[in-house]
């Protein structure tokens, strides 16, 4: 595919940080690519380089057929000429000034009208960005920048400002917007069940370096090295069917279990992402909480990880558990012993399969 | 009461503060946003009034604009007049005298604007000199307030400066503090407590207001 984007920079921070970072996107053939990596990557970092609001030491950007800034040979467009809007982590929203004339900020009457109107944002016109909440200070961020019609959209971890029931509904919102934006997106974010949710196209960054950039699903499913892997860790993504919605909870079919996790109002073919550390082993008969998901299952191997044991099951779909190796030794863990496995209904995570 | 004086010091002190308006804030602005590496050196340049005496500040300000200095010159040339012991002359000096008072209150308030918002203004295409106005502008506006008016009280207050640079003449430099000295020298106490008294009741409002606004009116640079 024809890279929309290459970047190639190198530099180094006031702090010692070197980011050495190469990255190429399609963005016109996946319009939504999330820059993903570990707190302290670099991510925000290449993101301000690409916004010109950092200068590398050495390298080049090129956005379709113009040159963003080349050091060998002294070109430079500054933020005003790039025509990438910014979507700050906090959102930078002008605290004097009224929702609307923050939309207004860059744009003609008629283009903020447009975006007020679409980001349901018209009842809020007057109010004043400390006076609403997080999830519609981020629909006026993204409303601003969209209104200035840029020809690529940047956010440097949209969501990690909102609270955690806000975040869940948001992400299913914010998929929506920038699809339908009619503007490529690359989003920032160390979240991979954020970044599943968001994106089509996905690079990987860690210690300043992009590792591998691909299709999500492929980078997940196929990492191309172990630090990727582990940059990329989500052990258990289990294809689900949504069965029943009702009282805020969803119950899902995986495999041959049934699972419950909060309704983030999703529909149609989803997954259920659980991190291995989420999922708690026991001998103990039904237990007396309810609010767990409970799974019996079949010990399929166990290795010792340093401190902590992984656990392979079989609960009708493979299961991988991370517990501690002093717990995996007072329940005598055996291959082929049957076991139950619970997973707290929170620790689910339910994304679009898209 | 010197009435005459009084006139005087408070044009002084207007036309001061609205020059240092105009000069202050881009020094203000380069000041706050610089990452030179000699940035210190013209904050301490700007900030020697604080502790300089000001007869040593007067005595160069009188070299500085005499008549046989390029400056002294070029404004005979240019009015036919002479800089020392005139009005124009004691602008001069009073804009350099109260100068730290305009560019510390703005550097305190450029410097808590969010450094994101003019990045945010910047991405949308808007200039920098239109974010200054548009971004920057309103949210200092206090800081910009209390420039103004430390400006005007402290410039109403000067005296050696101008004892230094504009003399003693009646309604052209002898400003209200030099009317005090002259009062008290001429052992007419009562029109010196009247006038004292009038400028005590004034630089007490001005610093009281001040400080109901803000409350770091007075510290120093602001870390940054």
């Amino acid at each position: 595919m024809a890279a929309t984007l290459t970047a190639n920079c190198r530099c180094v921070l006031p702090g010692g940080f070197r980011l050495d970072a190469a990255l190429a996107l399609p963005l016109d053939e996946a319009p939504v690519t999330v820059l993903f990596g570990p707190s302290g990557a670099g991510k925000t970092t290449l993101l301000r380089l690409l916004a010109g609001l950092e200068r590398p030491d050495a390298g080049k950007i090129v956005f379709r057929d113009r040159t963003w800034c080349d050091t060998a040979r002294g070109v430079w467009l500054e933020p005003q000429q790039r025509r990438a809007g910014m979507v700050f982590q906090h959102y930078a929203l002008f605290p004097h000034l009224t929702v609307e004339r923050n939309v207004a900020f860059a744009a003609t009457g008629q283009a903020a009208a447009r975006m007020m109107e679409r980001f349901g944002l018209s009842g809020l016109a007057g109010r004043l960005p400390r006076a609403i909440s997080g999830g519609e200070q981020q629909r006026v961020a993204l409303a601003r920048a969209l209104a200035a019609s840029p020809d690529l959209l940047l956010l440097d971890e949209p969501l990690s400002a909102l609270d955690a029931s806000a975040r869940i509904r948001t992400r299913r919102e914010l998929r929506g917007l920038l699809a339908s934006a009619g503007v490529p997106s690359i989003v920032v974010t160390h979240d991979r069940t954020e970044a599943i949710a968001l994106a089509d196209w996905m690079a990987v960054m860690v210690e300043g370096r992009i590792l591998q950039t691909g299709p999500v699903r492929e980078v997940f499913a196929r990492p191309a090295s172990a630090q990727v892997a582990e940059a990329v860790g989500v052990e258990n993504i289990l294809p689900a069917e949504i069965v029943s919605r009702g009282a805020g909870l969803l119950r899902l079919a995986v495999g041959r279990a049934v699972l419950e996790s909060l309704d983030g109002g999703e529909s149609g073919p989803v997954l259920a992402s659980i991190r291995a550390e989420d999922v708690a082993l026991t001998r103990d008969a039904v237990g007396a909480s309810t609010q767990r998901n409970r799974l019996t299952g079949v010990v399929r191997a166990i290795a010792i990880e340093g401190p902590l044991a992984r656990v392979e099951m079989d609960c009708g779909f493979a299961l991988v558990a991370l517990v501690t190796a002093q717990s995996a030794a007072d329940l005598n863990l055996r291959p082929g012993e049957s076991l139950a496995a619970i997973v707290k209904t929170t620790s689910v995570h339910v994304i679009p399969a898209g | 009461m010197d009435w005459q004086a009084i006139g005087l010091s408070l044009r002084l002190a207007l036309a001061t503060t609205l020059v240092l308006q105009v000069v202050g804030m881009p020094l203000a602005w380069w000041v706050t946003f610089s990452r030179r590496r000699w940035k210190f050196l013209v904050e301490a340049v700007v900030a020697l009034p604080l502790v300089l005496p000001p007869t040593v500040l007067g005595f160069y300000v009188l070299i500085a604009i005499g008549p046989r200095s390029p400056v002294g010159a070029l404004y005979a040339r240019l009015t036919g007049g002479l800089l020392p012991f005139s009005f124009a002359g004691l602008l001069v000096a009073s804009v350099l005298y109260s100068m730290p008072f305009t560019v510390q209150p703005m550097v305190a308030a450029f410097g808590s604007v969010d450094r994101k918002l003019l990045e945010a203004s910047w991405c949308l295409g808007i200039s920098r000199a239109s974010t200054f106005r548009r971004v920057v502008m309103p949210l200092a506006r206090q800081g910009i307030a209390t420039a103004a008016i430390l400006s005007f009280a402290h410039t109403v207050g000067e005296f050696g400066v101008v004892l230094m640079v504009g003399g003693n003449i009646a309604g052209v430099t002898r400003t209200v503090s030099i009317s005090i000295y002259d009062q008290a020298q001429s052992l007419d106490y009562a029109g010196a407590w009247h006038t004292s008294l009038l400028l005590v009741a004034f630089s007490f409002v001005v610093l009281a207001v001040t400080y109901s606004w803000q409350r770091r009116a007075w510290m120093l640079w602001p870390p940054h």
